[in-house]
């Protein structure tokens, strides 16, 4: 019997370099991982979840992610979003996020000012989400980060409230932030459940050779969540 | 008709940039006791008149130049060409 491969497209802007890595890493879990250029104005027919990569959109200019939030896919992926499609966005892809208002906070230049490359431990506090389902509770995993502006932000009441309705998902070990986010914060969840990003790129563990596979549980979780929410064609 | 946005991290925002530059400028002797870095937006627009350019500013910081979560910013509007 053959699985159903739940089309997952990644979206390519102007400056993305992981969007490769993230198709690799999903179709080698059994998405099939379409590449698709900011231009189009739509989705592909099918399409069950979405992934925004991490490079350097349109370099970075003004804000990260701050012009990649006006490109024409976009609103696509902001009405796909709204009938609850699942999208996930990977360190530039989590800035876009936030940007485009499709999750809450903001992404600022790290506190050390320095770009950090380097293995970082995270935390997963829930595991009944579309996105941490193949983790174990509490579960510390490894997975590298590599950025200059990763430092989340958002006000202490805002926080509170995430924190209070489980959206703070992802949260880097005591002493392991890397770039001062606030309340450790490595990933963010929307209020429905199906919008989720973050700074450690999770493509980029996906295979013993790279160090660690744990990054395989989370972009395994998605598209465990996708083929659901497929309708069973084949 | 030319206008000059300023956009700064609003107050009680970590700014390591302005930290940054005000340990600079102590090590070169200065008493500084703070300093915050902002970006400065240039522009040159057409419009009718001065309240009319003003309410094109203002959609253009909510809508790009800031990120109205992080940062304030200021319109300064010049009539001269």
């Amino acid at each position: 019997m053959t699985e159903l491969r739940p089309r997952i497209p990644v979206v390519v802007f102007p400056g993305s370099n992981d969007d490769r890595d993230a198709q690799l890493a999903l179709e080698r879990l059994g998405a099939d991982a379409p590449l698709i250029w900011h231009n189009e104005s739509s989705l592909p027919a099918d399409t069950a979840a979405v992934v925004l990569p991490g490079g350097f959109s349109y370099g970075d200019y003004l804000r990260c992610g701050a012009i990649a939030c006006f490109s024409p896919i976009m609103r696509a992926v902001e009405r796909f979003a709204a009938e609850g499609g699942l999208v996930l966005g990977i360190c530039n892809g989590f800035q876009i996020l936030t940007e485009a208002g499709l999750l809450p906070g903001a992404l600022r230049a790290n506190a050390s000012l320095a770009f950090v490359c380097r293995d970082t431990a995270v935390r997963v506090q829930r595991c009944d989400t579309a996105f941490t389902a193949q983790c174990q509770p509490d579960q510390v995993l490894t997975i590298p980060v590599k950025h200059g502006e990763g430092c989340w932000y958002a006000d202490p009441d805002q926080v509170a409230e995430l924190d209070a309705s489980g959206q703070l998902v992802l949260r880097y070990e005591e002493g392991e932030n890397p770039n001062g986010a606030v309340a450790n914060v490595a990933g963010v969840m929307n209020a429905a459940g199906t919008v989720f990003g973050l700074m450690p790129h999770p493509e980029h563990a996906v295979d013993p050779m790279l160090g660690s596979t744990d990054g395989s549980l989370i972009l395994g979780s998605l598209v465990d969540a996708a083929r659901l929410s497929t309708p069973l064609l084949v | 008709m030319r206008a000059t946005v300023l956009v700064r991290p609003k107050a009680g925002i970590l700014d390591p940039q302005g930290q940054a530059v005000e340990s600079s400028l102590r090590h070169l002797g200065f008493a500084v006791n703070e300093a915050r870095v902002g970006r400065v937006v240039d522009l040159e627009l057409d419009a009718a008149d001065a309240s009319e350019a003003r309410g094109q500013l203002e959609r253009m910081c909510e809508q790009l130049l800031a990120n109205p979560l992080i940062e304030s910013y200021e319109i300064e509007l010049r009539s001269d060409t």
